[in-house]
């Protein structure tokens, strides 16, 4: 049996980042190189090894030196881990507790 | 349709804060009315709802997006203690499907004021990985959704 609480935690925390998703989302369309990457994103370069460094560790993107290019792409394993049930799970419930903050905020006296 | 039949176990947590006393937000589980207010995806056609709140007492919540499956959710209520704990068990089905099998807990604690709510739920999810809703269910959208409760 595997134990997914470990690399899941890894997973959120990196995909917790806007900029970082943006990089996941551009990822899926294909790979990519560290600059291809950071030229839509309007962030430096060693900001953008900062993030991948984040998303490397949490096991969602590999990166491969080839010469003087470094190319990315993401582990669709990973992804589809993060995908699971248990996120829209997870979900379900954080949209049922930010409506029964709505309701309890009525209904103050 | 062939299903390919996989077990995944897991556990989550969920801590919430509301400015409102703990009898407050645990009447919000407990009253069938109050409950049915928040519990219910409101994107989702509801065609039943009932909670009958007590140890051994059932809720049966269904209904679904339109045109998708109609999901079926029942709870037994197995631990009540007023104002401080609920447990209880429950399956959801999509269409005739079982997909999950779970115990939950929540726990109210009073912080000033509020409240601390503290919400885990342990589980067996089945064939969860390969049916065909997930298989749809666009990468994208789901980092957006993934972003937005995480941001909070």
């Amino acid at each position: 049996m595997l134990n997914y609480t470990p690399p899941l935690d890894l997973v959120f925390a990196a995909l917790a980042d806007p900029t970082r998703r943006a990089i996941v989302e551009r990822l899926t369309e294909g790979p990519a190189s560290v600059s291809q990457l950071a030229q839509p994103l309007t962030i430096s370069l060693p900001a953008v090894l900062q993030h991948l460094r984040v998303l490397e560790t949490s096991g969602l993107v590999h990166t491969e030196k080839t010469g003087r290019v470094r190319t990315c792409r993401v582990d669709e394993a990973v992804l589809h881990t993060a995908e699971s049930w248990i996120v829209e799970r997870r979900a379900i419930w954080e949209r049922r507790f930010d409506r029964l903050g709505a309701v309890l905020a009525e209904t103050t006296d | 349709m062939s299903i390919t039949r996989s077990t995944e176990y897991a556990t989550f947590t969920i801590e919430r804060s509301y400015d409102a006393a703990p009898e407050r937000v645990y009447a919000a589980w407990a009253s069938r009315d109050t409950k049915r207010r928040w519990f219910g995806d409101p994107e989702s056609t509801p065609e039943a709802y009932d909670l009958d709140f007590r140890v051994g007492g059932l809720e049966i919540s269904r209904g679904g997006p339109p045109g998708g499956p109609i999901y079926t959710y029942v709870a037994t209520y197995q631990d009540i203690v007023p104002n401080v704990r609920i447990a209880f068990s429950h399956t959801i089905d999509a269409g005739e499907d079982r997909i999950s099998v779970c115990v939950s807990t929540v726990e109210f604690k009073a912080n000033g004021a509020g409240t601390r709510m503290t919400f885990t739920e342990q589980g067996v999810f089945l064939d969860g990985l390969d049916t065909p809703a997930q298989r749809q269910h666009g990468t994208n959208e789901l980092l957006d959704s993934l972003g937005a409760y995480l941001a909070k």
